[in-house]
């Protein structure tokens, strides 16, 4: 058997692999171009851009917790100006397929950013923040209402022929219906799913440890939720689903395409091993050839729920 | 470039309850290590812990012409450490590095004054071998607890570093804290031309700081801050960086640091 085609695709994008660095967990890519082959990367999502710089929280930011961290950065950015003067040229001779992750207050300036970016040389995608647990004037307002999401999809799907994905939050009781009102505003693609609010208490001092009192938890803690959310978006939408959450091996990655991912996000793992790139993508090849699967996006959505389906599983 | 060693324990040596001294096979580490540096360590390949944690480069270990590797001080203070004080030869521990903007060491005429507080004598093994080889006179303030708390007295000594002690019980040295003698040679050391370096809890680099500024000596402190990545992808180890007359904007200290000047760092 040839080697596999790893190849997978997005709407109108084609991405070389479903590799994917998520947003916030990159900086902007190039931090990483001594240690990582950033053309090897199906994707690189860079961090979270507004319009303008923003200073982000103040310490502390970040809390191991078990098996995951805590994260409250505050979206700490050198605005979308600097970034695309300042970053994407970089990107550009690295061959980086760059989704850049954009974030608003209010509508007209998620529409402003997708204005700019469209005309900026290099950009493969946009990735719709509307799902930030740790900001508060930010584009979860958009993301945690079915109407806000749909109106921000589609306002942005007007003003750009780029692919448009919006990265929904978790923080919801049925994420699938987002992923629904996504598909119906015309998204490309949905990715999912971002951090899970959450927080932690120094009980000596009886203060919370992040300085914004609460933060998003991410790592292998969460990992079994986030499957189980993209297994149900799946189940919701026909455009491709971006799953991440937690993966930190192959093995990981893996379970997300099962489960219905048609790509996958890389982010705290890459924290811990930013040289993960090549083993996560050895390790699928291997389970493909011996799986005797040719191409890797036959195994999206290849659950096998005989006879297991659950009622009470959302439709 | 930094590289991710799996680095085999050479020994580990005890130095008191808390402290320990670790001995890893990592020559490609330890060949491009400047002084300052640190690498980010994992122990065991589990999610508990699950981030790498920074440790400052202690020694660069030769035999003869030959780098066999790296030490790192440690104390124990949570899980990481715990590990690495229970870590005994033949383990591996993952160290990714080297990685960070290193100290500046002055050349002569000028002199070095090192200031440590704690396990905050870890970059200045490193920073000593720099100086030696540049001829530049060093001294080391170095403050602790207690007695049964400073370290490594001998090898500085060896070296030819001047050492000033300072303990908080007054065991050995200055009774009090670190900057007590500093600021006394400071005052006393008028015509020379000295650079400040200074590692320890954030209030000693604060004071060092400002006592080295009231003299007119630039200083270059190492922070440690809650760090995720060591890499610059996370942006949770900032710093509040002066940035015009009033405002500050955060520096991630993983790759604008961990070394900055002591006039930069707007301190809380």
């Amino acid at each position: 058997m040839s080697e596999p085609d790893l190849s997978v695709r997005l709407g109108s994008l084609r991405l070389a692999n479903p590799l994917i660095a998520a947003s916030g967990c990159f900086g902007y890519g190039v931090e990483y171009a001594d240690v990582v082959d950033l053309s090897l990367l199906g994707g690189v999502a860079v961090k979270g851009l507004f319009l303008k710089e923003r200073q982000g929280h103040p310490p502390e930011r970040i809390v191991e917790t078990p098996a995951g961290m805590l994260n409250a950065i505050g979206l700490q950015g050198i605005g979308v100006h600097r970034f695309i003067k300042e970053k994407l040229p970089e990107l550009r001779d690295r061959r980086a397929t760059v989704i850049v992750n954009i974030c608003g207050s209010t509508l007209d300036e998620y529409v402003e950013l997708a204005r700019i970016l469209s005309d900026a040389e290099g950009v493969a995608a946009l990735e719709l923040n509307i799902s930030c647990p740790n900001i508060k004037e930010g584009g979860i307002t958009f993301g945690c209402s079915l109407n806000g999401t749909f109106e921000v999809v589609s306002a942005v799907k007007k003003v750009t022929r780029l692919p448009v994905i919006p990265k929904l939050t978790p923080n919801v009781t049925d994420v699938a219906s987002f992923a629904r009102a996504s598909e119906e505003a015309g998204a490309d693609a949905v990715s999912l799913v971002n951090t899970f609010l959450a927080m932690a208490i120094d009980i000596e001092t009886r203060r919370p440890v992040l300085s914004n009192i609460v933060g998003g938890l991410s790592g292998p803690a969460i990992r079994p939720i986030a499957v189980r959310m993209v297994y149900e978006c799946r189940r919701a939408v026909k455009i491709p689903v971006i799953g991440m959450g937690g993966i930190a091996s192959a093995r990981d990655a893996i379970e997300f395409l099962i489960a219905g991912a048609t790509a996958v996000q890389v982010g705290t793992a890459n924290f811990v091993d930013p040289f993960i790139w090549t083993k996560l993508l050895d390790g699928i090849r291997e389970y493909l050839e011996r799986h005797g699967i040719a191409h890797v996006s036959a195994l999206t959505g290849t659950i096998d729920t005989t006879s297991r389906e659950k009622q009470w599983i959302s439709s | 470039m930094p590289v991710d060693v799996e680095a085999r324990v050479i020994r580990n040596t005890r130095l008191s309850p808390d402290y320990n001294v670790i001995a890893l096979a990592a020559p490609e580490i330890a060949a491009v290590t400047a002084p300052g540096q640190f690498v980010m360590v994992k122990l065991g390949r589990g999610s508990v812990p699950l981030l790498r944690r920074p440790f400052s480069v202690f020694e660069v270990l030769r035999t003869g012409d030959r780098v066999d590797g790296i030490s790192l001080l440690s104390k124990r203070v949570g899980v990481t450490t715990d590990m690495l004080f229970e870590a005994v030869e033949g383990d591996v521990v993952s160290c990714l590095g080297p990685l960070g903007r290193p100290f500046e060491p002055v050349d002569p005429p000028a002199e070095a004054w090192m200031v440590a507080g704690g396990v905050g004598l870890a970059p200045f093994a490193t920073l000593t071998e720099a100086l030696r080889a540049r001829a530049t006179a060093a001294t080391l303030f170095y403050g602790a607890r207690s007695g049964g708390e400073l370290f490594y007295l001998d090898w500085f000594e060896s070296r030819g570093v001047r050492l000033v002690l300072s303990t908080e019980d007054g065991s050995i040295g200055d009774h009090g804290r670190v900057t007590m003698p500093l600021e006394r040679h400071l005052r006393a050391a008028t015509g020379s031309d000295t650079t400040v370096y200074a590692c320890g809890p954030e209030p000693m680099l604060e004071a060092v700081a400002r006592v080295a500024a009231k003299y007119g000596r630039p200083s270059q402190v190492s922070v440690e801050r809650v760090m995720g990545c060591g890499l610059g992808g996370c942006y949770s180890c900032v710093i509040p960086v002066r940035n015009g007359r009033e405002g500050h904007h955060y520096v991630r200290s993983c790759i604008g640091g961990p070394v900055f000047a002591g006039d930069e760092i707007v301190w809380d």
